[in-house]
Protein backbone atom coordinates (compact mmCIF):
# COMPACT_ATOMS: atom_id res chain seq x y z
CA UNK A 1 0.00 0.00 0.00
CA UNK A 2 1.07 3.76 -0.82
CA UNK A 3 1.80 6.18 1.91
CA UNK A 4 -1.31 7.73 2.95
CA UNK A 5 -2.76 11.26 1.26
CA UNK A 6 -5.70 11.64 3.38
CA UNK A 7 -5.79 10.57 6.99
CA UNK A 8 -8.83 10.81 9.58
CA UNK A 9 -7.53 10.35 13.23
CA UNK A 10 -9.99 9.61 15.64
CA UNK A 11 -12.00 12.95 13.75
CA UNK A 12 -15.61 14.32 15.40
CA UNK A 13 -17.88 16.61 13.77
CA UNK A 14 -20.75 18.94 15.59
CA UNK A 15 -22.70 21.50 14.20
CA UNK A 16 -24.03 24.19 16.79
CA UNK A 17 -27.61 24.30 15.79
CA UNK A 18 -27.70 28.22 14.65
CA UNK A 19 -31.12 28.34 13.83
CA UNK A 20 -31.07 30.29 17.50
CA UNK A 21 -30.21 33.27 16.02
CA UNK A 22 -30.53 33.31 12.26
CA UNK A 23 -33.22 35.66 11.69
CA UNK A 24 -33.33 36.31 15.22
CA UNK A 25 -31.17 39.44 16.00
CA UNK A 26 -33.79 41.21 18.33
CA UNK A 27 -34.24 37.68 20.44
CA UNK A 28 -30.40 37.29 20.71
CA UNK A 29 -29.90 40.74 21.56
CA UNK A 30 -32.74 40.68 23.95
CA UNK A 31 -32.20 37.35 25.72
CA UNK A 32 -28.40 37.49 25.56
CA UNK A 33 -27.08 35.40 28.06
CA UNK A 34 -29.84 32.77 27.35
CA UNK A 35 -29.20 32.98 23.63
CA UNK A 36 -25.60 32.28 24.01
CA UNK A 37 -26.64 29.54 26.37
CA UNK A 38 -28.78 27.68 23.50
CA UNK A 39 -26.09 28.46 21.34
CA UNK A 40 -23.39 26.59 23.13
CA UNK A 41 -25.37 23.50 23.97
CA UNK A 42 -27.74 22.95 21.18
CA UNK A 43 -25.62 20.73 18.99
CA UNK A 44 -26.09 18.14 16.33
CA UNK A 45 -23.38 15.33 16.52
CA UNK A 46 -22.60 14.70 12.22
CA UNK A 47 -19.55 12.67 12.91
CA UNK A 48 -18.61 10.61 15.72
CA UNK A 49 -14.42 9.73 16.43
CA UNK A 50 -14.27 8.34 12.90
CA UNK A 51 -10.92 7.06 11.67
CA UNK A 52 -9.90 5.68 8.40
CA UNK A 53 -6.87 6.23 5.56
CA UNK A 54 -6.77 7.05 1.77
CA UNK A 55 -3.53 5.89 0.11
CA UNK A 56 -2.28 7.34 -2.69
CA UNK A 57 -4.06 6.57 -5.90
CA UNK A 58 -6.13 5.17 -4.02
CA UNK A 59 -10.27 5.01 -4.96
CA UNK A 60 -12.40 5.03 -1.76
CA UNK A 61 -15.96 4.70 -2.15
CA UNK A 62 -18.49 6.16 0.27
CA UNK A 63 -21.87 4.95 1.09
CA UNK A 64 -24.12 4.93 3.95
CA UNK A 65 -28.19 6.16 3.95
CA UNK A 66 -28.88 9.79 3.87
CA UNK A 67 -28.15 11.99 6.62
CA UNK A 68 -25.45 10.01 7.57
CA UNK A 69 -22.30 11.71 7.29
CA UNK A 70 -21.45 11.39 4.20
CA UNK A 71 -20.87 14.88 2.85
CA UNK A 72 -20.03 16.02 6.19
CA UNK A 73 -16.70 13.57 5.34
CA UNK A 74 -16.04 15.27 2.21
CA UNK A 75 -16.31 18.95 3.26
CA UNK A 76 -13.83 18.28 6.32
CA UNK A 77 -11.36 16.29 3.57
CA UNK A 78 -11.85 19.40 1.22
CA UNK A 79 -11.15 22.27 4.38
CA UNK A 80 -14.38 23.74 3.93
CA UNK A 81 -15.22 22.61 7.71
CA UNK A 82 -12.99 22.25 10.19
CA UNK A 83 -13.24 19.56 12.67
CA UNK A 84 -14.49 19.85 16.38
CA UNK A 85 -12.24 16.74 17.45
CA UNK A 86 -9.32 14.72 16.57
CA UNK A 87 -6.59 15.47 13.74
CA UNK A 88 -6.96 15.68 9.53
CA UNK A 89 -4.46 15.18 7.20
CA UNK A 90 -4.34 15.77 3.69
CA UNK A 91 -1.65 16.22 1.27
CA UNK A 92 -2.20 17.05 -2.27
CA UNK A 93 -3.93 19.61 -4.47
CA UNK A 94 -7.69 18.38 -3.85
CA UNK A 95 -10.49 19.17 -6.60
CA UNK A 96 -13.89 19.08 -5.44
CA UNK A 97 -16.55 17.90 -8.15
CA UNK A 98 -19.23 21.13 -7.50
CA UNK A 99 -22.68 20.16 -7.83
CA UNK A 100 -22.12 20.34 -11.87
CA UNK A 101 -22.82 23.57 -12.48
CA UNK A 102 -23.68 24.76 -9.29
CA UNK A 103 -20.90 27.38 -9.47
CA UNK A 104 -21.77 28.91 -12.65
CA UNK A 105 -23.40 32.33 -12.93
CA UNK A 106 -26.20 32.19 -15.47
CA UNK A 107 -25.65 35.32 -16.79
CA UNK A 108 -21.91 34.81 -17.54
CA UNK A 109 -21.29 32.66 -20.91
CA UNK A 110 -20.17 29.19 -20.86
CA UNK A 111 -16.69 30.39 -21.80
CA UNK A 112 -16.65 32.57 -18.98
CA UNK A 113 -18.32 30.28 -16.82
CA UNK A 114 -15.25 27.58 -17.41
CA UNK A 115 -12.41 30.65 -15.97
CA UNK A 116 -14.63 31.54 -13.27
CA UNK A 117 -15.06 28.34 -12.04
CA UNK A 118 -11.87 27.07 -13.07
CA UNK A 119 -10.59 29.64 -10.83
CA UNK A 120 -12.24 29.60 -8.19
CA UNK A 121 -10.78 25.82 -7.64
CA UNK A 122 -7.66 27.23 -7.69
CA UNK A 123 -6.03 27.75 -10.74
CA UNK A 124 -4.64 30.79 -12.92
CA UNK A 125 -5.75 32.34 -15.68
CA UNK A 126 -2.57 31.15 -17.96
CA UNK A 127 -3.51 27.92 -17.04
CA UNK A 128 -6.92 27.42 -18.23
CA UNK A 129 -6.35 29.42 -21.71
CA UNK A 130 -3.96 26.71 -22.22
CA UNK A 131 -6.71 23.80 -21.18
CA UNK A 132 -9.54 25.68 -23.18
CA UNK A 133 -9.62 23.86 -26.35
CA UNK A 134 -9.64 20.50 -24.48
CA UNK A 135 -12.31 21.65 -21.97
CA UNK A 136 -14.17 22.91 -25.09
CA UNK A 137 -13.83 20.15 -26.70
CA UNK A 138 -14.62 17.67 -23.28
CA UNK A 139 -17.76 19.66 -23.12
CA UNK A 140 -18.69 19.84 -26.23
CA UNK A 141 -21.86 22.26 -25.99
CA UNK A 142 -21.44 23.93 -29.41
CA UNK A 143 -22.38 26.97 -30.27
CA UNK A 144 -23.90 27.67 -27.10
CA UNK A 145 -20.10 28.04 -25.64
CA UNK A 146 -20.82 31.62 -26.33
CA UNK A 147 -24.30 31.99 -24.44
CA UNK A 148 -25.66 32.23 -21.19
CA UNK A 149 -25.63 29.66 -19.08
CA UNK A 150 -28.91 30.26 -17.88
CA UNK A 151 -30.18 29.31 -21.23
CA UNK A 152 -28.53 25.83 -20.91
CA UNK A 153 -30.17 22.52 -20.28
CA UNK A 154 -29.47 20.70 -17.33
CA UNK A 155 -27.22 18.13 -19.33
CA UNK A 156 -25.27 20.30 -21.17
CA UNK A 157 -24.89 22.05 -17.67
CA UNK A 158 -23.97 19.36 -16.08
CA UNK A 159 -21.34 18.83 -19.17
CA UNK A 160 -20.14 22.42 -18.81
CA UNK A 161 -19.08 21.63 -15.18
CA UNK A 162 -17.87 17.96 -15.25
CA UNK A 163 -15.43 19.02 -18.41
CA UNK A 164 -13.94 22.05 -16.10
CA UNK A 165 -12.78 19.30 -13.56
CA UNK A 166 -11.84 16.52 -15.50
CA UNK A 167 -9.43 18.84 -17.65
CA UNK A 168 -7.73 19.99 -14.53
CA UNK A 169 -5.24 17.04 -13.52
CA UNK A 170 -6.60 16.85 -9.49
CA UNK A 171 -4.41 15.21 -7.14
CA UNK A 172 -7.16 14.18 -5.18
CA UNK A 173 -10.69 14.12 -6.70
CA UNK A 174 -13.96 14.46 -4.15
CA UNK A 175 -17.24 13.40 -5.78
CA UNK A 176 -20.19 13.63 -4.23
CA UNK A 177 -22.90 11.93 -5.92
CA UNK A 178 -23.51 14.05 -9.02
CA UNK A 179 -22.96 11.36 -11.99
CA UNK A 180 -26.71 11.58 -12.02
CA UNK A 181 -27.79 13.51 -14.31
CA UNK A 182 -27.27 13.75 -17.84
CA UNK A 183 -28.13 10.89 -20.07
CA UNK A 184 -26.30 7.46 -20.52
CA UNK A 185 -23.66 8.66 -23.18
CA UNK A 186 -22.68 11.09 -20.59
CA UNK A 187 -22.06 9.42 -17.66
CA UNK A 188 -20.30 6.83 -19.71
CA UNK A 189 -17.89 9.42 -20.76
CA UNK A 190 -17.57 10.66 -17.27
CA UNK A 191 -17.54 7.28 -16.09
CA UNK A 192 -13.98 6.58 -18.46
CA UNK A 193 -12.32 9.81 -17.69
CA UNK A 194 -12.83 8.83 -13.97
CA UNK A 195 -11.23 5.41 -14.65
CA UNK A 196 -8.51 7.25 -16.55
CA UNK A 197 -7.77 9.13 -13.89
CA UNK A 198 -7.62 6.30 -11.20
CA UNK A 199 -5.28 4.87 -13.58
CA UNK A 200 -2.83 7.87 -13.72
CA UNK A 201 -3.00 7.75 -9.81
CA UNK A 202 -5.34 10.15 -9.18
CA UNK A 203 -6.62 9.65 -5.31
CA UNK A 204 -10.45 9.75 -5.80
CA UNK A 205 -13.02 9.82 -2.99
CA UNK A 206 -16.34 8.58 -4.67
CA UNK A 207 -19.64 9.27 -2.45
CA UNK A 208 -22.59 7.71 -4.29
CA UNK A 209 -25.74 5.82 -3.98
CA UNK A 210 -25.47 3.62 -7.24
CA UNK A 211 -23.57 0.56 -6.00
CA UNK A 212 -22.87 -0.85 -8.97
CA UNK A 213 -20.66 2.77 -10.00
CA UNK A 214 -18.95 2.34 -6.52
CA UNK A 215 -18.18 -1.64 -7.46
CA UNK A 216 -16.86 -0.66 -10.99
CA UNK A 217 -14.27 1.48 -9.87
CA UNK A 218 -13.38 1.73 -6.23
CA UNK A 219 -10.96 -0.23 -4.25
CA UNK A 220 -12.05 0.09 -1.00
CA UNK A 221 -15.72 1.67 0.48
CA UNK A 222 -16.29 3.16 3.35
CA UNK A 223 -19.27 2.66 4.95
CA UNK A 224 -20.83 5.26 7.24
CA UNK A 225 -23.79 4.91 9.45
CA UNK A 226 -25.17 6.29 12.52
CA UNK A 227 -22.46 8.93 12.15
CA UNK A 228 -19.48 6.69 12.62
CA UNK A 229 -17.63 4.14 11.09
CA UNK A 230 -19.73 0.99 9.74
CA UNK A 231 -17.28 -0.94 7.94
CA UNK A 232 -14.56 -0.36 5.87
CA UNK A 233 -12.94 -2.59 3.68
CA UNK A 234 -12.37 -4.55 0.11
CA UNK A 235 -15.70 -3.34 -2.07
CA UNK A 236 -16.96 -6.66 -2.13
CA UNK A 237 -17.18 -7.52 1.49
CA UNK A 238 -18.57 -3.92 2.55
CA UNK A 239 -21.10 -4.25 -0.79
CA UNK A 240 -22.86 -7.34 0.33
CA UNK A 241 -22.51 -6.31 4.00
CA UNK A 242 -24.59 -3.41 2.99
CA UNK A 243 -27.12 -4.72 0.67
CA UNK A 244 -27.89 -7.34 3.58
CA UNK A 245 -28.77 -4.91 6.02
CA UNK A 246 -30.84 -2.81 3.37
CA UNK A 247 -33.14 -5.54 2.67
CA UNK A 248 -34.41 -6.55 5.94
CA UNK A 249 -37.01 -4.16 7.05
CA UNK A 250 -36.42 -1.90 9.56
CA UNK A 251 -37.20 -3.59 13.36
CA UNK A 252 -40.39 -2.79 15.22
CA UNK A 253 -40.24 -2.88 18.51
CA UNK B 1 5.07 32.95 -3.29
CA UNK B 2 5.17 34.91 -6.75
CA UNK B 3 2.68 31.86 -8.20
CA UNK B 4 0.42 32.80 -5.20
CA UNK B 5 0.04 36.53 -5.82
CA UNK B 6 -0.58 36.21 -9.55
CA UNK B 7 -3.37 33.74 -8.35
CA UNK B 8 -4.77 36.33 -6.38
CA UNK B 9 -4.47 38.55 -8.83
CA UNK B 10 -6.54 36.67 -11.18
CA UNK B 11 -9.05 35.32 -8.49
CA UNK B 12 -9.79 38.89 -7.71
CA UNK B 13 -9.91 40.06 -11.35
CA UNK B 14 -12.45 37.22 -12.39
CA UNK B 15 -14.88 37.88 -9.26
CA UNK B 16 -15.10 41.51 -10.28
CA UNK B 17 -15.23 40.78 -13.79
CA UNK B 18 -18.35 38.25 -12.75
CA UNK B 19 -19.88 41.11 -11.01
CA UNK B 20 -19.64 43.88 -13.81
CA UNK B 21 -20.30 41.47 -16.55
CA UNK B 22 -23.94 39.97 -14.23
CA UNK B 23 -24.75 43.53 -13.86
CA UNK B 24 -25.00 44.62 -17.20
CA UNK B 25 -25.79 41.71 -19.13
CA UNK B 26 -29.16 42.28 -19.56
CA UNK B 27 -28.79 46.23 -20.54
CA UNK B 28 -28.17 48.32 -23.61
CA UNK B 29 -26.50 50.94 -21.74
CA UNK B 30 -24.15 49.14 -19.84
CA UNK B 31 -22.11 51.06 -18.04
CA UNK B 32 -23.97 54.31 -18.42
CA UNK B 33 -26.49 53.06 -15.97
CA UNK B 34 -23.76 53.39 -13.40
CA UNK B 35 -23.55 57.47 -13.99
CA UNK B 36 -27.44 58.18 -14.73
CA UNK B 37 -28.33 56.84 -11.66
CA UNK B 38 -25.90 59.63 -9.40
CA UNK B 39 -26.96 62.01 -12.10
CA UNK B 40 -30.87 61.36 -11.49
CA UNK B 41 -30.03 62.00 -7.91
CA UNK B 42 -27.95 64.81 -8.42
CA UNK B 43 -30.73 66.33 -10.08
CA UNK B 44 -33.17 65.63 -7.15
CA UNK B 45 -31.04 67.16 -5.21
CA UNK B 46 -30.45 70.47 -6.62
CA UNK B 47 -34.62 70.54 -7.35
CA UNK B 48 -34.45 70.22 -3.31
CA UNK B 49 -31.65 72.60 -2.11
CA UNK B 50 -31.43 74.78 -4.64
CA UNK B 51 -34.51 75.34 -6.45
CA UNK B 52 -36.83 75.09 -3.86
CA UNK B 53 -34.66 75.70 -0.14
CA UNK B 54 -32.75 77.97 -2.27
CA UNK B 55 -29.20 77.20 -0.16
CA UNK B 56 -26.71 80.14 -0.93
CA UNK B 57 -24.10 78.31 -2.84
CA UNK B 58 -22.68 79.18 -6.05
CA UNK B 59 -21.89 76.25 -8.66
CA UNK B 60 -24.19 73.95 -6.56
CA UNK B 61 -24.42 70.82 -9.41
CA UNK B 62 -20.97 70.84 -9.43
CA UNK B 63 -20.76 70.93 -5.58
CA UNK B 64 -23.07 68.09 -5.41
CA UNK B 65 -21.66 65.89 -7.83
CA UNK B 66 -18.12 66.17 -6.27
CA UNK B 67 -19.98 64.46 -3.37
CA UNK B 68 -22.22 62.52 -4.26
CA UNK B 69 -20.51 60.27 -6.66
CA UNK B 70 -17.71 58.87 -4.23
CA UNK B 71 -20.65 58.95 -1.83
CA UNK B 72 -22.24 56.14 -4.59
CA UNK B 73 -19.34 54.30 -3.91
CA UNK B 74 -20.12 54.04 -0.63
CA UNK B 75 -23.78 53.22 -0.37
CA UNK B 76 -23.37 50.62 -3.35
CA UNK B 77 -20.80 48.74 -1.97
CA UNK B 78 -22.25 48.37 1.36
CA UNK B 79 -25.66 47.56 0.29
CA UNK B 80 -24.44 45.31 -2.29
CA UNK B 81 -21.78 43.72 -0.18
CA UNK B 82 -24.12 42.53 2.91
CA UNK B 83 -25.50 39.64 0.43
CA UNK B 84 -22.60 38.81 -1.30
CA UNK B 85 -21.47 35.59 0.91
CA UNK B 86 -25.71 34.58 0.91
CA UNK B 87 -25.45 34.55 -2.85
CA UNK B 88 -22.25 32.23 -3.51
CA UNK B 89 -23.48 29.97 -1.04
CA UNK B 90 -22.81 27.18 -3.23
CA UNK B 91 -19.26 27.65 -4.30
CA UNK B 92 -18.45 28.20 -0.21
CA UNK B 93 -19.93 25.57 0.69
CA UNK B 94 -17.79 23.12 -1.86
CA UNK B 95 -15.16 24.95 -2.32
CA UNK B 96 -12.01 26.10 0.01
CA UNK B 97 -11.15 29.37 -2.14
CA UNK B 98 -9.77 32.57 -0.70
CA UNK B 99 -13.38 34.00 0.10
CA UNK B 100 -13.01 36.92 1.61
CA UNK B 101 -12.72 38.30 -2.17
CA UNK B 102 -15.65 37.79 -2.82
CA UNK B 103 -16.77 41.01 -0.47
CA UNK B 104 -13.49 42.96 -2.03
CA UNK B 105 -14.66 42.44 -5.57
CA UNK B 106 -18.11 44.56 -4.59
CA UNK B 107 -15.88 47.07 -3.52
CA UNK B 108 -13.87 47.11 -6.13
CA UNK B 109 -16.25 47.06 -8.80
CA UNK B 110 -17.81 49.91 -7.25
CA UNK B 111 -14.50 51.76 -7.04
CA UNK B 112 -14.62 51.11 -11.26
CA UNK B 113 -17.73 52.88 -11.94
CA UNK B 114 -16.62 55.80 -9.66
CA UNK B 115 -13.26 55.56 -11.56
CA UNK B 116 -15.27 55.95 -14.58
CA UNK B 117 -17.20 58.81 -13.49
CA UNK B 118 -14.46 60.56 -12.30
CA UNK B 119 -14.36 62.05 -16.38
CA UNK B 120 -17.89 63.64 -15.92
CA UNK B 121 -16.48 65.57 -12.79
CA UNK B 122 -13.19 67.12 -14.90
CA UNK B 123 -15.55 67.44 -17.71
CA UNK B 124 -17.91 69.74 -14.89
CA UNK B 125 -14.90 71.23 -13.69
CA UNK B 126 -13.85 72.29 -17.72
CA UNK B 127 -17.58 73.79 -18.11
CA UNK B 128 -16.98 75.72 -14.85
CA UNK B 129 -13.48 76.80 -15.89
CA UNK B 130 -12.21 75.26 -12.49
CA UNK B 131 -8.31 74.36 -13.20
CA UNK B 132 -7.48 71.02 -13.10
CA UNK B 133 -4.77 70.66 -10.41
CA UNK B 134 -1.34 68.98 -10.04
CA UNK B 135 -2.82 67.84 -6.03
CA UNK B 136 -5.35 65.20 -8.46
CA UNK B 137 -1.57 63.33 -9.36
CA UNK B 138 -1.44 62.14 -5.87
CA UNK B 139 -4.85 63.05 -4.53
CA UNK B 140 -6.71 60.53 -6.38
CA UNK B 141 -4.65 57.41 -5.26
CA UNK B 142 -4.18 58.72 -1.72
CA UNK B 143 -8.22 59.13 -1.18
CA UNK B 144 -8.77 55.84 -3.56
CA UNK B 145 -6.42 53.56 -0.93
CA UNK B 146 -8.26 55.27 2.14
CA UNK B 147 -11.61 54.84 0.93
CA UNK B 148 -10.82 51.08 -0.54
CA UNK B 149 -9.11 50.09 3.21
CA UNK B 150 -12.56 51.71 4.77
CA UNK B 151 -15.11 50.11 2.41
CA UNK B 152 -12.93 46.50 2.42
CA UNK B 153 -12.75 46.19 6.00
CA UNK B 154 -16.32 47.51 6.67
CA UNK B 155 -18.00 45.38 4.13
CA UNK B 156 -16.12 41.91 4.92
CA UNK B 157 -17.03 42.32 8.77
CA UNK B 158 -20.43 43.03 6.84
CA UNK B 159 -20.76 40.33 4.73
CA UNK B 160 -19.51 37.92 7.23
CA UNK B 161 -21.91 38.50 9.98
CA UNK B 162 -25.22 38.69 7.88
CA UNK B 163 -24.48 35.28 7.09
CA UNK B 164 -25.30 34.78 10.65
CA UNK B 165 -27.79 37.66 11.26
CA UNK B 166 -29.82 37.80 8.03
CA UNK B 167 -31.98 41.14 9.54
CA UNK B 168 -28.41 43.15 8.86
CA UNK B 169 -29.12 42.82 5.10
CA UNK B 170 -32.22 45.28 6.31
CA UNK B 171 -30.22 46.97 8.94
CA UNK B 172 -27.25 48.20 6.69
CA UNK B 173 -29.64 49.63 3.87
CA UNK B 174 -31.39 52.01 6.88
CA UNK B 175 -28.15 52.89 8.24
CA UNK B 176 -26.51 54.29 4.69
CA UNK B 177 -29.87 55.84 4.29
CA UNK B 178 -29.12 57.70 7.48
CA UNK B 179 -25.39 58.24 7.08
CA UNK B 180 -25.95 59.57 3.73
CA UNK B 181 -27.93 63.06 5.41
CA UNK B 182 -25.19 62.80 8.23
CA UNK B 183 -22.67 63.54 5.81
CA UNK B 184 -21.95 66.98 4.18
CA UNK B 185 -23.06 65.78 0.32
CA UNK B 186 -25.98 68.03 -0.38
CA UNK B 187 -24.61 70.69 2.46
CA UNK B 188 -21.13 71.84 3.16
CA UNK B 189 -19.73 70.93 6.17
CA UNK B 190 -19.23 74.60 7.03
CA UNK B 191 -23.31 74.50 7.37
CA UNK B 192 -22.53 72.44 10.44
CA UNK B 193 -23.43 74.09 13.26
CA UNK B 194 -20.26 75.19 15.45
CA UNK B 195 -20.28 73.11 17.86
CA UNK B 196 -21.83 69.96 16.39
CA UNK B 197 -19.07 70.32 13.56
CA UNK B 198 -16.02 68.03 15.61
CA UNK B 199 -18.79 64.89 15.27
CA UNK B 200 -17.78 64.63 11.84
CA UNK B 201 -14.57 63.17 13.15
CA UNK B 202 -17.01 60.11 14.17
CA UNK B 203 -18.29 60.06 10.26
CA UNK B 204 -15.38 58.19 7.92
CA UNK B 205 -17.62 58.91 5.27
CA UNK B 206 -17.32 62.63 6.11
CA UNK B 207 -13.67 62.65 6.35
CA UNK B 208 -13.39 61.44 2.82
CA UNK B 209 -15.91 62.74 1.17
CA UNK B 210 -14.73 66.11 2.56
CA UNK B 211 -11.56 66.00 1.22
CA UNK B 212 -13.00 64.28 -2.22
CA UNK B 213 -14.65 67.79 -2.32
CA UNK B 214 -11.66 70.40 -1.66
CA UNK B 215 -9.70 67.93 -3.93
CA UNK B 216 -11.51 68.29 -6.69
CA UNK B 217 -12.75 72.09 -6.11
CA UNK B 218 -9.69 73.41 -5.14
CA UNK B 219 -6.85 71.15 -5.21
CA UNK B 220 -6.19 70.93 -1.83
CA UNK B 221 -6.58 68.34 1.42
CA UNK B 222 -7.63 68.70 4.59
CA UNK B 223 -5.01 67.53 6.84
CA UNK B 224 -6.79 66.16 9.96
CA UNK B 225 -9.42 64.93 8.10
CA UNK B 226 -6.76 62.94 5.65
CA UNK B 227 -5.00 61.95 8.90
CA UNK B 228 -8.16 60.72 10.98
CA UNK B 229 -9.84 58.79 7.70
CA UNK B 230 -6.32 57.03 7.27
CA UNK B 231 -6.74 55.88 10.47
CA UNK B 232 -10.42 54.65 9.92
CA UNK B 233 -8.95 52.43 6.96
CA UNK B 234 -6.34 50.94 8.96
CA UNK B 235 -8.56 50.32 11.66
CA UNK B 236 -11.59 48.74 9.71
CA UNK B 237 -8.99 46.55 7.55
CA UNK B 238 -8.17 45.19 10.98
CA UNK B 239 -11.26 44.66 12.19
CA UNK B 240 -12.64 43.06 9.21
CA UNK B 241 -10.31 41.02 9.17
CA UNK B 242 -10.15 39.42 12.22
CA UNK B 243 -14.22 39.06 12.13
CA UNK B 244 -13.61 36.98 8.88
CA UNK B 245 -10.75 35.23 10.24
CA UNK B 246 -13.11 34.27 13.40
CA UNK B 247 -16.44 33.16 11.47
CA UNK B 248 -14.89 31.98 8.48
CA UNK B 249 -14.55 28.85 8.96
CA UNK B 250 -18.73 28.24 10.31
CA UNK B 251 -19.54 30.09 6.72
CA UNK B 252 -19.92 26.18 5.20
CA UNK B 253 -21.84 25.12 8.29
CA UNK B 254 -24.13 27.77 8.52
CA UNK B 255 -24.83 28.85 4.86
Amino acid sequence: MNEPVIMFDRVGKTYPLYHHIVGGFKHFIFNLPEAIRLLKNAKYEALKEISFEVARGETLGVIGRNGAGKSTTLGLISGVLRPTCGRIMVKGKILPLLDLGAGFHPDLTGRENIILNAVLLGHTRKNIYKKMDEIIEFASVGDFLEEPVRVYSGGMTARLGFAVVACLEPEILLIDEVLGVGDIDFRKKCFDKMLAFKKSGVTIVFVSHILEDIAKICDRVLWVENHSVKMIGPTKDVLEAYQRTSEKPAKIH
Amino acid sequence: MIAQLRYYIDLITVLTQKELKARYKNSFLGYLWSIANPLAFAGVLYIAFKVIIKIPMEEYPLFVITGLFPWQWFSNSVSSSSVVFLRNTTIIKKVNFTRNFLPLSVVINDLLHFVFSVPIIMLLLIYYKKPLTPALLYGLPLLFSIQLFILYGFCLALSSLTLFFRDLERLALIFIMLLFYFTPIAYSEQMIPEGYRHLIYLNPAALVIINWRHLFLDGTLVPGYLFASFMYGLLSWLVGEWIYKKLSWKFAEIV
